[in-house]
């Protein structure tokens, strides 16, 4: 029977949304392959472990120590590594997250594991995993199987579908951490002040260089408002000083991929475009009607943000109400 | 200290990338080449470090001739030496890891600095790999870099904040635009970088993990809506896209 590992990744003991994506992909494959989906987690404590079961575990693993409450790249990939070899896992699923970016690799290397990362579609070809990734941000994909019998994934979040689909049985093993190394350690976490972040935000409202300087992006943040969603900005204005680089999109900022991204002001210069275009639906508003931004826009509207924006936001503050 | 700065020769961020005629790579014909953006940030904070506590920046690359551009910008910027290790073939990351470990090792490197992540094939696993390789302490996605005697300080970016982390030398660290602002090569700098010879060498053996069947673009869009005034916008997300 293949065994597949899933990492659970919880903050304040929160499950994150992309780990139930990935509990979801995993049992999908567990279906195609014969499979048994285990999951585990790492740190001080977890709440609401039913929903592992929901979303299709059949086991759920905790290591816990009051050491672990923040990221030990160290100490986690040791415990997952040796976890992964005591249970005989085949292969090991994580979520592209800044957590499972950085510690998948360290697992699959004390794995001997191949790794793919980032990956937006899996297929099983004759019981073999097919993955795709993008590569260039975006510009291209590839198709890559492995050579090794242990194999590690990553999924790109807000790609693979939450698909309730519960398990018949789950048993939950809380074991205590100890003998931990922590020569990599976080001593304090610092959140950044009550933005979403536009990696994980559903979606994103965001602006370049059309809107002419830094203080008209109050006008987005509004819409942001009124959306539920994150500022994100082009890479000329991050350049430009006018926003932080957290809010990059594009090439060397984040590649995205949320239901509605809006692009304010950006003409979609191609390392823009890379890092939004699989985004579920794109709006663009720009005066320039032949901007390479409307090539990859589902809607558009042609004209100067300055009056549109303030006057969407009415019409959407309309809507809601 | 003896500092390894990591750069690598890619694709400009402004390039259009189009498949090979193998169906597995890209068409390198009419490429421009850079230094990889985040290796930039990478090898200014070797050197500010070796500014600080003194010692020496050796950068590192794998690739074909073409890449010593990338190692006599890194030398004009101010590293020591350079070290090209032939390679041409296209590896995964696992591959492109060992062979780096093994460098990194026979220099007997304190600290080493590589970008987050190569902007061609986009993986951002290379850093970890090599550390688990060497066994070397790791930070990735740095956006300010402290060291102290041995002990090294970082903030690493992660979702909606930052983790703060501590770590000791031997260490990789993986460099995250915002990090610093990376200088540009003096003249003299420049003319320094014709005189130093690059080291070449040949890669150690080894095997990629995970192989590349296809290489295919994005699929083209059809053609979006153009709505002629916000009220028309706002109903077709809520009535059509369905997305507010």
């Amino acid at each position: 029977m293949t065994k597949i590992l899933t990492y659970i990744e919880q903050r304040n003991g929160e499950i994150k949304r992309a780990s139930l994506e990935a509990l979801s992909f995993s049992k999908k494959i567990a279906n195609d392959l014969n499979g048994e989906v285990i999951a585990v987690s790492i740190g001080k404590s977890i709440k609401e472990v039913d929903k592992l079961k929901k979303f299709g575990a059949s086991k759920f693993y905790f290591f816990k120590s009051d050491e672990l409450n923040y990221y030990s790249p160290s100490a986690f990939s040791k415990l997952l590594s040796d976890f992964a070899i005591e249970i005989n896992a085949d292969i090991l699923i994580f979520s592209n997250t800044a957590l499972g970016k950085d510690l998948s690799p360290r697992v699959s290397a004390k794995l001997n594991a191949g790794i793919g990362v980032d990956c937006v579609n899996v297929n099983i070809v004759d019981g073999e995993i097919i993955y795709t990734r993008p590569i260039f941000a975006g510009k291209a994909l590839i198709d890559c199987k492995f050579k090794t019998k242990t194999k590690v994934l990553t999924l790109r979040t807000n790609v693979f579908p939450l698909i309730e689909n519960e398990s018949s049985n789950f048993e939950v093993v809380e074991k205590e951490a100890s003998n931990l190394d922590l020569r990599v350690k976080t001593i304090e976490e610092v959140k950044n002040t009550g933005k979403l972040d536009v990696a994980e935000a559903d979606i994103i409202v965001s602006g370049g260089r059309g809107l002419k300087g830094p203080e008209n992006f109050k006008m987005l943040e509004e819409l942001a408002e009124v959306l539920g969603a994150a500022v994100g900005a082009s890479r000329a204005v991050v350049d430009a000083g006018w926003r932080p680089h957290s809010e990059q999109v594009g090439q060397t900022g984040k590649t995205v991929s949320p239901s509605l991204y809006v692009a304010v002001g950006i003409s979609g210069a191609i390392q823009h475009l890379a890092g939004m275009r699989s985004s579920k639906c794109i709006v663009a508003i720009n005066k320039d009607k032949d901007a390479p931004i409307f090539q990859v826009a589902d809607y558009g509207i042609v004209g100067d943000a300055f009056e549109i924006v303030p006057k969407l936001i009415e019409e959407i503050k309309k809507l809601k109400n | 200290m003896k500092i390894v700065a990591c750069v690598n020769h890619v694709p400009d961020t402004a390039s259009r990338i189009n498949i090979g005629p193998d169906g597995k790579s890209y068409d390198t014909n009419g490429i421009a080449y850079v230094m990889n953006p985040y290796d930039e940030f990478a090898l200014e904070e070797a050197l500010r470090t070796k500014e600080k506590l003194g010692g020496e920046v050796i950068a590192l690359t794998i690739g074909g001739e073409n890449a010593k551009e990338t190692l006599r910008k890194a030398l004009a910027m101010g590293a020591d030496s350079a070290i090209l290790i032939k390679d041409e073939s296209c590896k995964d990351s696992c591959a492109i890891a060992k062979i780096l470990a093994d460098e990194i090792k026979s220099l007997s490197a304190d600290l080493v600095f590589m970008g987050k992540q190569s902007v061609d094939y986009d993986n951002s696993i290379v850093p970890q790999l090599v550390s688990e390789y060497l066994n070397y302490n790791c930070a990735t996605v740095v956006v300010k870099f402290e060291i102290n005697d041995k002990t090294i300080k970082v903030e690493r970016e992660i979702e909606g904040g930052k983790e703060i982390m501590e770590l000791s030398l031997p260490a990789i660290i993986s460099a995250q635009k915002g990090l610093n602002e990376p200088r540009y090569p003096s003249m003299k700098g420049i003319m320094a970088a014709k005189k130093k010879t690059i080291e070449e060498k040949v890669p150690s053996s080894v095997e990629s993990l995970t192989e590349v069947i296809a290489m295919k673009k994005p699929e083209i869009k059809k053609a979006g809506k153009i709505a002629n005034s916000p009220e028309e916008l706002a109903k077709l997300l809520r009535e059509e896209a369905k997305v507010i």
